[in-house]
């Protein structure tokens, strides 16, 4: 799998990406390469974590990354149970410490869990012995998008992240996937543009590893990659925008945009798509479009995220 | 009765203190004169002598809170801490705005510490607090209040403001301020910034701040009459003040010791024990507040003592309360001020007993001839760690829960009446 054997994976928990080293993207990105020949397969599944529990604990409903997170468990043999704000005593007031414990006491080994509140799963891993997966916590962070995105790209890109550049595009200020992208990236040595109304851009992005733009003609020149970033519909109620027409004139992302862009230009987003609002509708289905290859490397990711954990062992190579 | 306190260290200097009764005959420097015959002798030598201390801003959350913290607990922290009065918040259940929850709280008082530390109640500034009609001031100041704020819940209707100012003020009770614009801060679970940015949650502008006490002083000014800034987080409120004081408005102001000891980076991690309302700010805003105490810009130092129970704060930052717990810290959080050097022992003095008084109108301490014998000493190199064996309050959320602090008091002395 990784030609250095002397590597091991040192992290009880996947909470940020901000945690991973180099060197722990890349092993499990090579990692999230061989399953891929799995996914490839006539025959998905094999018996690496047979007999290992994996709990999936979405508070925070998304269908999308929790069925990920489910395939790639279930391709791997091991036995997923999920469980829903509305399955657990959550919504009946207990706090998400009792709500641990709970948890705790089925003998996962691993647990996933998304989250409306920054650091809930930072809270949760403190709290827990067995590993715990942040499958997004609030604006925070979204390590596992992060990665599937680095997957994403790597295949495209020939695995050379220094020397190019990816521009992320939307709402940065509420965006966890667009945090976790900007440090993965970076740390890879790939330039990062944000293009966003400032309304949309959040506290200290001054400060961040990226150059900032408003106007989109001018952020998408020259760029290897776009990423899309989904609007929250709800925020237009606390007046961050004046309406969305207006946001999708400015801030859509269209086929003369990429024109402007690297020739061989990727796009990316994490779905679901508003089409026409964020991204034009042909761009989304367009050969440029990355879309659906997400989707395949979220599975793949999500397996080696869920591998590293499930066999770790405490200072041993796995 | 009379009491003498020997070989005591007050601003430098060995000194004696001669107490009559309720109130101070003399402080001569040590040695100058044998005690009176008969006079009980406390033997300082190594303690440094202050006088008692003035907590212009706790909550004792009694009525209706006393799992966090009741009127005798809350007592018990402050006559540890070296405070001598305190004044409590209105925002109890119910809250404080009928003349029988002030009696009530005066009673519990009464009750669990006759003879101090004295507790002076604030009264609600509107009923509830709920920020619509002003509270009955006068049967609240007949009851026993002496002063008054909607603390806890900003008062967002500038007319509402203006009215209370001038209804108080035929009363003799000055307004204190919350100052936060309740709109450009909504939401908010920390200071907006570069931290907040960085953890993904929503913070409050500090201009929100500084919008509000803009406000409170441009009215102080308009109707010639005072007002009190509370727990000022922001350098941006600084310069408002400044300015407001530089006009001649009656306006004075408090911070708390973690304003001038931690910034936003203390809630990295989620750190639940450093959430706070106002937030913490930035380290610019930090080094400004140090420098508008030591110049005095800053009047008063306060606790805003907030305690909570540990069930509360063990939580995601957004579950979790505002507050830190203070009484038992503060003198050992301001001494470390002054090992800094960032404050002298004089200031002290000016920021915990002198000023508050002045701005209250309560009796002090200056260690002159018939001033009320309130004071305590402390050895000021005495290593002590907040926990719960060491703490007075119910409540232990602080973020210097653990660490080594400095400065223990070793007996405090209320109108002559020792009750530590
Ligand atoms: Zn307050």
């Amino acid at each position: 799998m990784n030609a250095d054997n002397r590597y091991y994976w040192p992290h009880k928990d996947l909470l940020d990406v901000t945690q991973l080293s180099g060197m722990d993207t890349l092993h499990l990105l090579d990692l999230a390469a061989s399953f891929q020949e799995i996914n490839r397969r006539p025959l998905k599944k094999v018996p690496t974590l047979k007999g290992k529990t994996v709990v999936l604990f979405f508070v925070e409903n998304s269908t999308r990354t929790k069925t990920s997170f489910d395939v790639a468990a279930k391709r791997l043999s091991a036995d997923t149970y999920s469980l829903t704000k509305s399955g657990s005593s959550l919504n009946k007031g207990e706090s998400l410490k009792d709500t641990a414990l709970t948890l705790q006491a089925m003998g996962p080994d691993v647990i996933v869990m998304r989250h409306a509140s920054s650091g809930a799963a930072a809270y949760l891993a403190k709290g827990l012995s067995c590993a715990v997966v942040n499958g997004g916590d609030g604006w925070h962070a979204h390590p596992t998008q992060a990665l599937l995105d680095c997957f994403s790209l790597r295949e495209a890109w020939e695995g050379r992240f220094a020397g190019r550049t990816l521009l992320i595009l939307g709402d940065i200020a509420h965006s966890r996937v667009a945090r976790s992208n900007v440090h993965l990236f970076s740390m890879l040595g790939t330039r990062v543009r944000l293009c966003a109304p400032r309304t949309l851009l959040p506290a200290g992005v001054e400060n961040w590893p990226v150059e900032i733009f408003s106007d989109l003609s001018r952020a998408a020149r020259n760029v290897d990659a776009v990423m899309c970033l989904r609007l929250q519909l709800e925020r237009q109620q606390v007046r961050l925008l004046p309406d969305l027409a207006e946001y999708s004139r400015r801030y859509c992302l269209g086929s003369a945009h990429l024109a402007m862009a690297g020739t061989d230009v990727k796009v990316l987003h994490p779905g679901p798509l508003n089409r026409g609002l964020e991204i034009a509708d042909d761009i989304a289905d367009a050969p440029a479009s990355l879309v659906l290859n997400q989707v395949a490397a979220g599975v793949s990711t999500r397996m080696a995220v869920l591998y590293l954990l499930a066999t770790r062992r405490d200072g041993k190579p796995t | 009765m009379t009491l003498c306190i020997t070989n005591a260290r007050h601003l430098g200097a060995p000194v004696d203190l001669l107490v009559d009764g309720d109130r101070v005959r003399t402080m001569t420097p040590a040695g100058q004169h044998p005690a009176p015959d008969g006079c009980e002798v406390f033997d300082a030598v190594g303690l440094v002598l202050m006088p008692g201390f003035i907590d212009a801003h706790v909550h004792l959350r009694e009525p209706g809170f006393e799992y966090k913290e009741d009127i005798a607990s809350g007592l018990a922290a402050a006559a540890h801490g070296g405070f001598s009065a305190v004044l409590c918040m209105a925002n109890t259940k119910p809250v404080n705005d009928t003349a029988s929850v002030t009696s009530f709280m005066l009673e519990r008082a009464a009750q669990s510490h006759p003879f101090g530390p004295r507790l002076h109640p604030v009264a609600a500034a509107t009923v509830g607090l709920n920020g619509e009609g002003m509270a009955p001031l006068a049967e609240l100041k007949e009851a026993g209040c002496v002063a008054v704020s909607n603390d806890g819940r900003p008062v967002e209707n500038a007319e509402l403001v203006r009215r209370v100012m001038e209804y108080a003020a035929d009363l003799g009770l000055i307004f204190i301020d919350h100052c936060e614009d309740p709109r450009l801060a909504g939401g908010w679970l920390m200071n907006e910034g570069e931290v907040s940015g960085f953890l993904g949650v929503k913070g409050q502008p500090a201009v929100s701040e500084a919008a509000q006490a803009a406000r409170d002083i441009m009215l102080a000014e308009y109707l010639g009459l005072p007002v009190h800034i509370a727990h000022v987080s922001a350098g941006l409120t600084l310069d408002v003040i400044a300015w407001g004081k530089a006009r001649g408005v009656q306006v004075s102001a408090e911070t708390c010791p973690h304003y001038l000891l931690l910034d936003d980076s203390a809630l990295a991690g989620y750190n639940t024990a450093a959430k706070v309302s106002p937030p913490l700010r930035g380290a610019t805003d930090r080094e400004a507040l140090c420098r508008a105490v030591k110049k005095g810009l800053i009047d008063i130092l306060v606790t805003d003592h907030a305690p909570h129970a540990a069930h509360e704060k063990d939580g995601t930052l957004d579950e979790a309360p505002c507050g830190i717990t203070g009484l038992d810290l503060a003198l050992s959080l301001t001494w470390n001020l002054v090992r800094e050097n960032m404050l002298a022992e004089a200031d002290m003095h000016r920021l915990w007993c002198k000023r508050p008084a002045e701005i209250f109108r309560l009796p002090w301490n200056g260690f002159a001839p018939g001033d009320p014998a309130d004071f305590f000493l402390f050895d000021p190199d005495e290593v002590w760690t907040p926990g719960p064996d060491t703490m007075h309050s119910k409540s232990r959320n602080t973020p210097f829960l653990g660490q080594n602090l400095h400065g223990r008091v070793k007996g405090h002395w209320i109108g002559g009446r020792r009750v530590v």
